[in-house]
C-alpha cells in the first residue's frame, strides 16, 4: 500500500477533505466577487459576512430570538407528544378503528400541511399560536404512527408472559408495552420534532413573526445581505446541531441489538 | 372453527368501510355545526355549500381571456376564449414545480451516484448533505429572489433546491445497495463511466430513484408554493394568500383541496410510474 493510500484510508482523511471543501469553496467565492466575475450586490463577500456574525448576535438579540423558537418547538413537541401518542395508543386498542383510518394518517403525514398556514393566521391570528399550532399539526401524524408501529411489534411472548402473570390491561399497557414501544416512539419523537421545527422556522419567516425565521425576513427587509447570510447560516448550524443531538439521543436509547 | 377464523373478507371489510363512512359524515355535520353556529369568528368556518359553490366557480367560471394559437394538421386555430383564471395560475406552478424537481432531481442523481460510488466522497460529503437536508429550506428564499428575481426563477430555484437533498441522499443510499455481482458483470465487460451509469446503476437504482423522486417531488412542491405565498404575483400559492387578505375563506378552502388534490395525485402517480406498488405487494 503506497503512502497517499494510507493517508486517503486515515480516519480523519475525509472529514478533512469535506471541511478544507468548504473552506476552498469559500476562498473561490470570495476571489470570484473581488475580480467581478460574481455580483458583490447579490452575494457579499465572505470577509464581510465573517463579522456580520457577532453583530447579528449581539446587535439583533439572536439569545432570545433563538429561546423564543426553542420555546415554540418545545410547546408544540409536547403537544405533538401528548396527542401523538394518545393518538397511536387509542389506534393499537382499537383494530377497527385504526384498520379505518390508518392509510388516512399516513397520507396526512405525506402531505403538504404547511400550506395551510394561511388558514391558521385567520384561525388563531398573528402571534405564537399559530407558529406552534403549525408546528403541532405537522408533527402529529409520525408520532402516532411511529406509536402505532412500536405497540404492534411489541413480541408476542412478553405480551404472554404478562398474562400469565394476570396483569391488569393498565399494567399491562405500563410494564410490557409501553417499555416495549419506548425506542421506536422515540424515533416518531424526533421526527415530529424535526417536522415542528422546520415548519416553527419556516412559518416564522413567511409570517413575520417570532424568533430565528423573522430575523431572517427583517434583515433582508433593511437589505443588510451580509446580516441576512449570517443569520441564514446561523439558522443552519442551529438546525443541525438540534438533528444531530436527537439523533445521538436516539442512538443511546436505542436497544442493542 | 371460531367465529372470526369463519368470517370472509367482505364480512371484515364491511365494518372498516361503514366506520370510514361514519367519520366523513361525522366530521362534515360537525363542520356544517360549527359554520352555522358561529362560534369561531363569522365565516372563518364556511358552510360546505358555500366551499362547493366557490370551488365550482373557480373551476368552471370563465372569467379570464386567452388567445388560442395553434396548428392542428393544416387547420390552424386562432381564436380567443375565456377560462377560468386558477387554470392559469395552476400552470404557472405545475411549470415551476416540475422544473425544479427537474433540476434538483438530476443535480440530486449526478450528486448522489458519485457519493455512491465513492467510500471516500461519501465520508467527507454525505454527513453534510444528511444533517443539511432536514433544514427548513424557505429560508434560502430571500437568497433566491436575489439570484434569480421575484419571478417564477426564484420559485423554480426553491424547488430545486428542495428537491436535491432526498433525491441525493436516497440514490447514494441505493448505489450502495446494488448487487456487487452486477457491478462485477459491468466490470468484467471493460463498460466505461457512462456505460456503468446507464447500463448497471441506473437500472438497478430505479426504485430508489423513484423514491428519492417522490419525496423530493413532494418537498419542491412545498418550497415552491411557500415561495409563492410569501413574494408572487402568480400561481396558486399567490392565490391562497390573495383570498387570505381578501378574506374570502370559501375560495381558500377551495384552493386548498386543489392544491392536496394535485399534491396526493401527483404523488400517486410518480409511485405507480415508478412501480413503487409493486415493491410495496412483494
Amino acid at each position: 500500500m503506497s503512502a497517499s493510500d494510507t493517508i486517503i484510508k486515515a480516519r480523519w482523511f475525509a472529514p478533512l477533505l469535506g471541511f478544507g471543501s468548504i473552506v476552498v469553496g469559500v476562498l473561490v467565492l470570495e476571489l470570484s466577487i473581488r475580480i467581478g466575475v460574481i455580483n458583490r450586490i447579490t452575494i457579499p463577500l465572505p470577509s464581510d459576512i465573517l463579522p456580520a456574525f457577532p453583530r447579528v448576535i449581539v446587535e439583533e438579540d439572536v439569545l432570545s430570538r433563538f429561546l423564543l423558537t426553542a420555546a415554540e418547538a418545545i410547546a408544540a413537541s409536547i403537544l405533538v407528544t401528548f396527542f401523538g401518542v394518545a393518538g397511536g395508543v387509542i389506534l393499537y386498542h382499537f383494530r377497527l378503528l385504526r384498520a379505518a383510518t390508518e392509510t388516512w394518517i399516513a397520507a396526512i403525514a405525506a402531505a403538504p400541511l404547511v400550506l395551510i398556514y394561511p388558514l391558521y393566521l385567520v384561525i388563531f391570528g398573528r402571534n405564537a399560536s399559530t407558529i406552534v399550532m403549525m408546528g403541532f399539526t405537522a408533527g402529529l401524524a409520525p408520532v402516532t404512527l411511529k406509536t402505532l408501529e412500536g405497540l404492534s411489534a411489541t413480541r408476542r411472548v412478553l405480551i404472554d408472559v404478562g398474562r400469565s402473570f394476570n396483569l391488569t390491561p393498565w399494567e399491562q399497557f405500563w410494564k410490557i408495552l409501553f417499555p416495549s414501544a419506548l425506542p421506536t416512539i422515540f424515533v416518531g419523537m424526533r421526527l415530529g420534532l424535526i417536522f415542528a421545527l422546520i415548519n416553527i422556522v419556516g412559518v416564522e419567516y413567511l409570517i413575520n413573526f417570532g424568533g430565528l425565521g423573522q430575523l431572517i425576513n427583517e434583515l433582508t427587509d433593511r437589505f443588510d445581505l451580509p446580516g441576512t447570510y449570517a443569520a441564514i447560516c446561523f439558522v443552519i448550524l442551529v438546525s443541525m446541531c438540534v438533528f444531530f443531538l436527537t439523533e445521538r439521543l436516539e442512538r443511546w436509547l436505542r436497544p442493542v441489538e | 372453527m371460531t367465529g372470526s377464523a369463519s368470517m370472509s373478507p367482505r364480512s371484515v371489510l364491511q365494518p372498516v368501510t361503514w366506520l370510514r363512512i361514519a367519520i366523513i359524515v361525522l366530521v362534515l355535520l360537525v363542520w356544517e355545526a360549527v359554520a352555522a353556529s358561529g362560534l369561531l369568528y363569522r365565516d372563518v368556518v364556511p358552510s360546505l355549500i358555500a366551499i362547493g359553490k366557490s370551488l365550482f366557480e373557480l373551476l368552471a367560471f370563465p372569467d379570464m381571456p386567452v388567445r388560442i394559437d395553434v396548428d392542428v394538421f393544416v387547420f390552424r386555430i386562432d381564436q380567443a376564449v375565456r377560462i377560468p383564471h386558477v387554470y392559469w395560475h395552476l400552470y404557472t406552478t405545475c411549470y415551476e414545480i416540475i422544473v425544479g424537481t427537474l433540476i434538483g432531481g438530476l443535480a440530486g442523481l449526478i450528486v448522489g451516484i458519485a457519493l455512491g460510488g465513492s467510500r471516500l466522497l461519501r465520508r467527507a460529503y454525505e454527513p453534510m448533505l444528511y444533517y443539511f437536508g432536514p433544514c427548513p429550506k424557505i429560508i434560502f428564499f430571500p437568497l433566491m429572489i436575489m439570484w434569480f428575481g421575484v419571478g417564477p426563477g426564484s420559485k423554480i430555484a426553491m424547488g430545486a433546491v428542495s428537491c436535491f437533498f432526498p433525491v441525493a441522499l436516497s440514490v447514494a443510499g441505493g448505489m450502495r445497495e446494488i448487487d456487487q455481482i452486477l457491478i462485477r458483470v459491468g466490470r468484467s465487460f471493460r463498460a466505461n463511466t457512462w456505460q456503468m451509469v446507464t447500463k448497471i446503476y441506473m437500472p438497478a437504482m430505479r426504485h430508489p430513484i423513484i423514491n428519492g423522486l417522490r419525496l423530493g417531488f413532494g418537498v419542491a412542491l412545498i418550497g415552491t408554493l411557500l415561495a409563492e405565498t410569501k413574494l408572487s404575483n402568480r400561481g396558486i400559492g399567490f392565490l391562497v394568500i390573495q383570498a387570505y387578505t381578501q378574506f374570502n375563506m370559501p375560495l381558500m378552502y377551495s384552493l386548498l383541496i386543489v392544491l392536496f388534490v394535485l399534491a396526493i395525485g401527483a404523488n400517486a402517480l410518480i409511485g405507480r410510474f415508478g412501480g413503487l406498488d409493486e415493491i410495496k405487494r412483494k
